[in-house]
């Protein structure tokens, strides 16, 4: 069944290609201002080995990475905070939804102006934009956690924080991890995002700026692919850490939202 | 050993207040299998839940072996009604029944000897590796009793533990319980809704009045030992006991003329095995 799934994707992308080359090649649009998919992807093989492209990629992959893993550093442990003791969520609760719809770009000039570190900039916009899925998923993971299953260990004898390191914390992982699934997603586009209206020295969108002011829209696009790929692959590989770790839930829970 | 004195419990206040428990006197004596019957909503629940100290009754004492219960008394073992939420999916069968032995100070070892040997006890030898939820709901509650039968509780507390599973796996269980009282002296306080369970199962049946509850009578169930499944239920002592079960949990008074077998019959066989009572409360 997933053979199949995964070769209805594979027809589904080819198809959208071969349509957009014959757009290309069929003389309605100047392939000065949008190359054709061939090009395109000629372009993309080519990136991958070039030394310059990796050092503007590298920059992405910090800042992503980098950001990520400080916003999992400090949503989890927020999120178990606020999860166990609903008087601080109440307290809090108007804060966070308040900060949630800010678009985390918006910081940039207020941060830019904080830090001297142009990685350390746009990391720090990238937890802004990727804690809350965390956040709130660490939350709502505690709150779901089976009252029976607490009473089960309660019962024979257990105090509050084994109950929570042994209960509470297992049962919720599923939640926290579908979080940081969400946030990489989230902290890609960010990182990205970050660098095409603040620079750098390095990262893709910094990148596609340079080779947009060359008339390079090829170089643009290939970018734009290897973007695409890379938010592809994280996703992909947590949800392969999800089902491997957390194979108890998926069964439970009949499927991997 | 298990004394409890004039419980009392009320949820809620003020106009909403529910009284569950009107004053309950019960004793359970070391050894001994006590079932307690009675009306869905007449706080069996309750009382199961304060005697194992997860909720803080509003009034009254519960004593095991004359110490107070003020809190979660960390020698008793509970098997609640829901084995699927009651088990960590998160671990093995081996881990579920082995993880409540930390609090006996165990090492790893001499924990894994003893899940196995529970494991053993109630025919999962060959389960230990797996999930629970890769085994049946029959054999997921063997584990919970496993469990509890690894903590070597001086208590164990059943909470409707065969409310979850088919009439055939029901069966099998009862007489598991009988087995494992049997081979580890174990002390057992079954609440339950059935009162076929509570007569087959039982060394005394208490029946509890509907909400507020109180003790509406006590019986001593004088079967032989070995109890079988068919012959234990045909006795005649089983019949009138079951009878008289079901007169006490239905609030029925004796009736001025003694009835007829068959009306005895009649009234045990509405009131018992599947057979729902008027919701009270």
């Amino acid at each position: 069944m997933i053979k199949a799934r995964t070769a209805r994707g594979v027809v589904g992308v080819a198809g959208l290609l071969v349509v957009a080359e014959l757009v290309g090649r069929s003389g309605l649009i100047d392939p000065k201002l949008l190359p054709r998919v061939s090009t395109v992807l000629k372009a993309a093989f080519e990136l991958i080995v070039d030394p310059e492209f990796l050092f503007y990629l590298s920059g992405t992959l910090t800042v992503w990475g980098g950001g990520l893993l400080l916003a999992v550093l400090l949503g989890t442990p927020a999120g178990l905070v606020l999860g166990s003791l609903p008087k601080a969520d109440l307290a809090v609760r108007p804060l966070i939804e308040f900060m949630r719809p800010i678009p985390s770009v918006v910081l940039l000039p207020l941060v830019t102006l904080l830090m001297a570190w142009d990685h350390g900039i746009k990391m720090t916009i990238v937890v802004y934009a990727a804690i809350w899925p965390i956040l709130i998923n660490t939350m709502y993971g505690l709150r779901d956690v089976d009252p029976v299953a607490k009473e089960t260990l309660r019962s024979f004898g257990f105090g509050r924080l084994a109950v929570l390191a042994r209960v509470s914390l297992p049962s919720a992982a599923p939640f926290v991890l579908t979080g940081v699934r969400i946030a990489a997603s989230i902290g890609l586009i960010v990182t990205v995002s970050a660098e095409l209206l603040a620079g750098g020295v390095d990262g893709i969108g910094t990148y596609m700026v340079r080779a947009q002011s060359g008339f390079r829209t090829d170089l643009v696009l290939a970018a734009t692919v290897w973007t695409g790929l890379l938010g592809l692959v994280a996703n992909a590989l947590l949800m392969r850490v999800h089902r491997w770790a957390f194979r108890w839930h998926v069964v439970k829970s009949g499927g991997l939202a | 050993m298990l004394d409890v004195v004039n419980l009392r419990h009320t949820y809620g206040e003020g106009p909403k207040a529910h009284q569950a428990l009107g004053g309950i006197d019960l004793k359970v004596s070391e050894g001994e299998l006590v079932c307690v019957v009675g009306p869905s909503g007449a706080g069996k629940s309750t009382l199961l839940r304060s005697i194992a100290g997860l909720i803080k009754p509003t009034e009254g004492h519960i004593r095991i072996r004359d110490t107070e219960i003020t809190d979660t008394p960390g020698d008793l073992a509970v098997v609640f009604q829901d084995y699927s939420r009651s088990l960590f999916p998160w671990m093995t069968v081996e881990e579920n029944v082995a993880l409540p032995l930390r609090r006996r100070g165990q090492d790893r070892k001499a924990r894994r000897a003893a899940a196995g040997e529970a494991l053993n006890a109630v025919g999962l030898a060959g389960a230990t590796g797996k999930y629970p939820w890769e085994l049946s709901g029959g054999m997921q509650q063997r584990v919970a009793i496993a469990r509890a039968i690894a903590y070597r509780p001086s208590l164990m507390l059943m909470d409707e533990p065969f409310g979850s599973v088919d009439a055939q796996t029901r069966e099998d269980l009862e007489d598991l319980v009988l087995q494992v009282r049997k081979d580890h002296r174990m002390t057992i306080l079954l609440i339950t809704h059935d009162i076929d369970e509570s007569v087959y199962l039982g060394d005394r049946v208490v029946v509890l009045s509907k909400a507020p509850a109180r003790v509406a009578g006590e019986l001593p169930v004088n079967l032989p030992f070995p109890r079988d499944q068919i012959a234990t239920r045909e006795l005649p002592a089983f019949v009138h006991l079951r009878a008289e079960v079901g007169r006490l949990v239905r609030g029925k008074e004796h009736p001025a003329a003694p009835a007829t077998e068959e009306e005895n019959l009649a009234d045990a066989e509405d009131t018992s095995r599947s057979g729902e009572r008027p919701a009270a409360g």
